[in-house]
């Protein structure tokens, strides 16, 4: 037993309340969480394999999954390269409103997204502030179309990329760059070199969250997308279109693939992590 | 979330700084980017709330459907919002405070919320208390309702707000340790004293942040809501389930002005947040001991 493990051992005989904490804490945790979501996954599996496939490779639903993760990957790939960009303006660079620019982008995630559906929706639409002129010039339509699913997702993911970016940027050492520079580098070739390799895994890890918000995303996506089945219908409406209907079965398979996806997700953003935070201890 | 406050910039070596064309082009793109998905989004809702003027705005706010749905919005973010605060407390105590096997397993669990789709997030209720559910037929001989009815959005509410305090105390706990808490039972404190007057002072900014946050999604929470809500007007639904309906209604003025009133609140929200995390950043390392009296 190391010597911290023995300080933390003499520390639960001598601090207080672990047995009713942690009691509390497993049971709130089991009766919220872990029992619903286990239970959906039997019901799932009551539907036996064949049954699940059924539910899965109906068009209607194979159409969805690809609108819904090709869109998502979209998304976040705009949002990987928007957000390091204001990311690095926020660190590196001292403009007035700086703070102001800081404080907006966490908007995103406190505005609630049926607010940010139906404001994009008004913006977007045939009538509106943008929607207008872009189809008068371009003819291009973005409400009721897959750019309007788009616009909603690249709204939902905007803080991610930044918010994991910001830290990683803020601790990086200047020397480094400054010998590069003084070795003869470009400013292109330093940041392409030096910079770029450091923050590599926190620009993944904001990409990979924000894919993992987007394939999941409901509310900003219902009033722009303009839920045409087969067109731009998305798994998370689909999955309510077919609880209304009272296909139960349909409803509960796509919604344990989505379980699965999130959680293979969500593991491979905890790696992401732990691999950010090892290069940031080794540098 | 991780917590970023702009601190002032150092001045860098002339030979790492960026061309100014360079830095002017990225300034742009950067503010070009929030204007158009953050701060046009947020006009947008005030110029289409007050579209036919401040009358017809506050107008909205008359009808009894609207007004039902904000209470019941206050009173949903009322209940979820303090469970998941007592929750948070008890799960950063045994986590931060102890050392047990499984510990990394159990962080990860508390996160799984963040990681579900809302839908979902509402639909495993659906299958255990919704009339087909496992329980429908239980609750039915009882008479007790939870789907489409109050319960069930409570409950998709504290679903998908889970994490939010919680995650906040545990970072913040992990990182003060608890030589201090020793100290005070050392010198003849009792545990709820301890706690009472070492732990939570030391952690009130960080569980002040979770707690807005988790209110802020609490009361705007769409999604989740809305699979178990049923959506009965005037019983059932919230302010952003009320937005949803008088939208589709093309009643765009009243969606809007309901609307305003959350973005409102996400304002607000933000504000209290910059406000915390320079307090929690202005926070002296060793916190000043409460005076025993």
């Amino acid at each position: 037993m190391s010597w911290r493990a023995l300080q933390l051992w003499y520390q639960r005989k001598i601090l207080p309340g672990f047995g009713l904490t942690l009691g509390i804490t497993l049971a709130y945790l089991s009766l919220i969480v872990l029992i619903p979501l286990s239970a959906t996954f039997l019901r799932a599996s009551a539907l036996g394999w064949d049954g699940i496939v059924h539910a899965l490779t109906s068009p209607r639903v194979v159409a969805s999954f690809e609108l819904s993760f090709s869109i998502s990957l979209y998304a976040a790939l705009i949002n990987a390269l928007l957000g390091t960009i204001l990311g690095w303006v926020l660190i590196r660079y001292d403009f007035p409103g700086r703070r102001i620019v800081d404080a907006i982008v966490d908007l995103p995630f406190a505005l609630p997204t049926a607010v940010a559906g139906i404001a994009l929706t008004a913006i977007y639409a045939g009538n509106g502030l943008i929607g207008q002129p872009l189809a008068a010039l371009t003819g291009l339509k973005v409400a009721y179309t897959p750019l309007g699913i788009l616009i909603a997702l690249i709204f939902v993911g905007l803080p991610f990329v930044v918010r994991t970016v910001q830290p990683v940027l803020e601790d990086l050492e200047v020397e480094y760059e400054e010998a590069a520079a003084s070795l003869g580098a470009s400013r292109l070739q330093t940041i392409r070199r030096v910079v770029l390799p450091q923050i590599l895994p926190a620009i993944l890890t904001g990409f990979a969250l924000a894919f993992a918000r987007a394939v999941g995303e409901y509310g900003s996506v219902v009033f722009i997308s303009g839920n045409m089945p087969m067109k731009t219908e998305i798994v998370p409406l689909l999955i309510i279109t077919k609880l209304e209907q009272y296909d139960y079965a349909g409803a509960t398979a796509i919604a344990a693939l989505m379980l699965v996806i999130s959680f293979v997700l969500l593991f491979g953003i905890n790696a992401l992590q732990r691999w950010s935070h090892h290069i940031r201890v080794a540098t | 979330m991780s917590s970023a406050v702009v601190s002032p910039i150092p001045k860098a070596h002339p030979t790492v700084r960026d061309p100014w064309l360079f830095r002017i082009g990225l300034i742009t793109m950067a503010s070009a980017f929030l204007l158009l998905f953050v701060v046009i989004p947020v006009w947008t809702v005030f110029h289409e709330a007050l579209a036919k003027g401040v009358g017809t705005y506050f107008a909205a706010f008359q009808d009894s459907a609207g007004r039902s749905a904000i209470g019941l919005t206050l009173l949903v973010a009322a209940i979820a919002v303090p469970c998941n605060l007592i929750f948070g407390l008890c799960a950063s105590w045994a986590i931060a405070k102890f050392q047990f096997p499984g510990k990394s397993l159990l962080v990860t669990f508390i996160d799984l919320p963040f990681a579900v789709s809302p839908v979902v997030s509402g639909l495993i209720y659906v299958l255990l208390f919704g009339s087909r559910g496992w329980f429908g037929p239980l609750l039915s001989a009882w008479n007790v309702q939870i789907i489409f009815a109050v319960p069930g959005i409570v409950l998709a509410t504290i679903f998908v707000t889970f994490p939010f305090v919680a995650r906040e105390l545990i970072t913040i706990m992990q990182a003060q340790g608890s030589e201090e808490e020793q100290a005070a039972l050392s010198l003849g404190a009792s545990g709820w004293q301890t706690f009472w007057r070492i732990t939570l002072p030391k952690a009130k900014w960080g569980l002040l942040y979770g707690v807005i946050l988790c209110n802020a999604r609490a009361m705007g929470e769409f999604g989740a809501v809305s699979v178990v809500s049923g959506h009965i007007r005037g019983l059932t639904n919230t302010i952003p389930l009320h937005v949803e309906i008088l939208y589709n209604e093309y009643n765009f003025v009243a969606a809007f002005a309901m609307a305003s009133l959350l973005t409102l609140l996400a304002l607000l929200t933000l504000v209290i947040k910059s406000f915390l995390e320079w307090r929690m950043r202005a926070a002296p390392t060793a916190t000043e001991l409460p005076s025993f009296g």
